[in-house]
């Protein structure tokens, strides 16, 4: 018990936060068809990090995440500009921008690499959830003992406080929000200001990104922003109960995925533990699978015609 | 750093290099060309779902080549473990884009990042296992050239040759089917056939490119050469050849420049080089370009600022615009103090002659008008045939003179 509290319960609920967060978000992502942006997004974490510690010269959390935030309002900003200026379909404009940035973040990461400081590729790519150890966290007690609870990873009140921020943004913006994802020129009618609120869905789309990069990586948390929104899209019509589900799926992503890495191998006898996040991304994609295969609402319109 | 770059430019720095820098380029031309096709059916992020498809085939290639032989480094057995694993990703993003409702941009990210995390498990069960050759690993995630034996730059350079030829061969029913699927289908062409071949010619450039520039960035080398190429000519064919040499060239700078020094990552360096012929394309290509867009946007201003000027004249409204004076005074229209020249009074009898004729031939003819570009902004004389102008004269004689 008193390993899980050591070892497993910071991860854990770290991981189900971000999980359920990127969730969240993701389900407007689906509705709009820009999942993509997410992955834009996360690839340019590095570049910004990277950058953000060649400045400040400091890996403080806060200046990284100011960091990867100014790379990716940069990148929303370069697609912007290439897809308008250069009259470039919005993909080719986003493969474009992401690759280029993601190749600086790495060329500056090796030049300053040389001059011997280190930030590592891998952990950036993968993340590192197992290294969020509460060394204090010896027993059930611990949860109510307030020196131990000051021991926390700072991680797991950061992403706490980026869940907040995100939940209240999707509270407050929910109509606007809506309306965007079905029909933006009815919402631009209305003056719901369709624009104003893409960017803001973009900018809490990066704030996630950010305080999900260092945990689960760059790359695995666009499977959290896309995979159990995208299964939940395929469970139901109604977007209250779409929200419902993707929270649900997220939340047995994390756990199981969790679990499994963990635990899988050791219950099967076999002493070794895999990539948390991996896992979580995993079991996330292979929840989309079944959907695909099974979901009540997967073929759309075809349904409805025959119905 | 010009003189340990200057011998790689000339392929003089030795065996290893210029086999490198041949086999980069000839897959950078690769690249660019299916990348144009792909670009122009508007698939461009199709191949973002397939690099990092190649992971987990690249991981379990790893892991039952070295547990045959003890150590997993074997080029050939990875690419083909790549390929399998791509191929299962490519299908399954078109099986979800077309059996689901959702859209091709969420299972393109549902299943690069699925098969990424998938694959990154697989490396943590690598990394507890007993094999050699595990670092070799980590240079496919973004690249490794520096390291690269004589072999592989060969199987490289010949797989990437091979390449090049079969979508040249190709190259007709590519265009067929890129610049108008439907007219294809009438021709006899499989238009879904031909997709798939260009999508696994997609997938073969991608994994031999994973050992060059890496799993992440391979991506770059099929996007940005064919969208700079964009920027330069409206015909496809054209396109496809420039895509080629931009993608050549990039690769060409990419590897010679890392090869000056030690710790520069190669992969980088080619989707920066890349990223520089972009931008010089983006701002200074003619007619697509931003500068010859701005260009052009100031010249229809300023023809804009001098006709309403002239017109103002030959009304005898004051002009007070700052930039209509301007140039009304430059074009000899008006003196300093603002009062007009005998040049100027012609050129304002003309331009409001002018005006009356577009306004009659737009009032005759609405449905013309509205196809002609600026209609009422060029001199009619250039627009119109001369008969036409002549019926349009008579008219406003008849009338009076009032269009």
């Amino acid at each position: 018990m008193s390993d899980f509290m050591m070892f497993s319960l910071v991860p854990m609920t770290v991981a189900i936060i971000i999980s359920m967060t990127c969730a969240l978000l993701g389900n407007f992502l689906v509705l709009r068809r820009q999942s993509l942006i997410s992955d834009a997004i996360s690839h340019v974490a590095l570049p910004g990090i990277v950058a953000s510690f060649l400045l400040t010269g400091t890996i403080a959390s806060t200046a990284m995440m100011l960091g990867a935030g100014v790379s990716a309002l940069v990148t929303v900003a370069m697609i912007d500009a290439i897809r308008r200026f250069g009259r470039v379909e919005i993909s080719a404009a986003m493969g474009v921008t992401f690759t280029s940035l993601f190749a600086l973040g790495v060329l500056l990461l090796e030049v300053s690499q040389a001059s011997g400081v280190h930030i590592d590729v891998q952990h950036a790519l993968y993340g590192n959830l197992e290294s969020l150890i509460w060394f204090e966290g010896v027993g059930l007690s611990s949860l109510v003992d307030p020196a131990a609870l000051a021991t926390l990873p700072p991680q797991l009140a950061r992403v706490g406080v980026v869940a907040l921020v995100v939940l209240v943004f999707v509270v407050v913006f929910r109509r606007h929000l809506i309306l965007g994802s079905f029909d933006s020129e009815f919402a631009a009618s209305i003056r719901a200001r369709p624009a104003l609120v893409d960017l803001l869905l973009v900018t809490m789309v990066a704030v996630a990104a950010i305080a999900a990069f260092e945990a689960v990586g760059s790359i695995i948390v666009i499977a959290m922003f896309i995979c159990p929104a995208a299964a939940a899209r395929l469970m139901t019509n109604h977007l209250g109960k779409q929200l419902a589900w993707s929270q649900l799926f997220a939340l047995i992503s994390a756990v199981v995925g969790y679990w499994l890495a963990g635990y899988g191998l050791i219950a099967l006898g076999l002493d070794m533990s895999l990539s948390a996040a991996g896992m979580i991304a995993t079991v996330a994609g292979l929840i989309l699978l079944v959907t695909c295969l099974w979901g009540p609402q997967r073929r759309g319109r075809a349904v409805l015609a025959n119905a | 750093m010009m003189d340990a770059w200057w011998p790689a430019l000339i392929f003089s720095a030795g065996y290893n290099t210029t086999l490198v820098t041949l086999g980069a380029m000839l897959l950078g031309a690769g690249a660019g060309m299916i990348g144009a096709f792909v670009l122009l059916r508007k698939r461009s992020l199709v191949s973002d779902a397939i690099t990092h498809a190649t992971l987990p085939g690249l991981a379990m290639a790893f892991v039952l080549i070295g547990a045959i032989q003890g150590d997993g480094r074997w080029l050939p057995g990875l690419l083909l473990g790549a390929a399998l694993s791509a191929a299962l990703g490519l299908w399954l993003v078109q099986w979800i884009s077309a059996r689901t409702r959702l859209g091709e941009d969420a299972a393109i990210g549902a299943v690069l990042s699925t098969f990424f995390a998938f694959g990154v498990v697989l490396i943590t069960v690598i990394q507890s296992m007993n094999v050699t050759g595990q670092s070799g690993l980590t240079g496919y995630l973004v690249g490794s050239t520096a390291g690269m034996l004589a072999v592989e730059a060969k199987l490289i350079a010949s797989c990437a040759l091979g390449l090049l030829l079969a979508v040249f061969i190709l190259r007709r029913e590519f265009l067929l089917v890129c610049f108008d699927p439907e007219f294809a289908q009438t021709q006899g062409v499989n238009t879904g056939r031909v997709d798939l071949l260009l999508l696994l010619l997609l997938m073969a450039v991608v994994v031999i490119g994973l050992k060059v520039t890496g799993l992440i960035l391979v991506v770059a080398l099929t996007i940005t050469p064919p969208v700079s190429a964009r920027f330069w000519t409206n015909r496809p064919p054209r396109m496809v050849a420039l895509a080629a040499v931009l993608g050549a060239l990039a690769a060409y700078l990419g590897v010679t420049l890392s090869s000056a020094r030690a710790s520069l990552p190669t992969g980088s360096l080619i989707v920066l080089s890349a990223f520089a012929i972009f931008l010089m394309s983006f701002l200074a290509a003619p007619r697509r370009g931003v500068f010859a867009s701005l260009l052009a946007h100031q010249r229809f201003r300023r023809r804009v600022h001098l006709r309403q000027g002239l017109l103002s004249m030959s009304r005898n409204e004051p002009i007070f615009d700052g930039l209509t004076l301007r140039l009304l005074r430059r074009a000899g229209h008006i003196r300093r103090d603002g009062v007009a020249t005998a040049q100027g009074r012609a050129a304002a009898r003309e331009a409001e002659h002018e005006e009356r004729l577009w306004a009659l031939y737009r009032r005759l003819y609405p449905g013309d008008a509205l196809h002609r570009e600026h209609a009422g902004l060029d001199p009619i004389a250039r627009v119109l045939p001369p008969d036409a102008i002549d019926e349009l004269e008579q008219r406003l004689l008849a009338s009076g003179g009032r269009a």
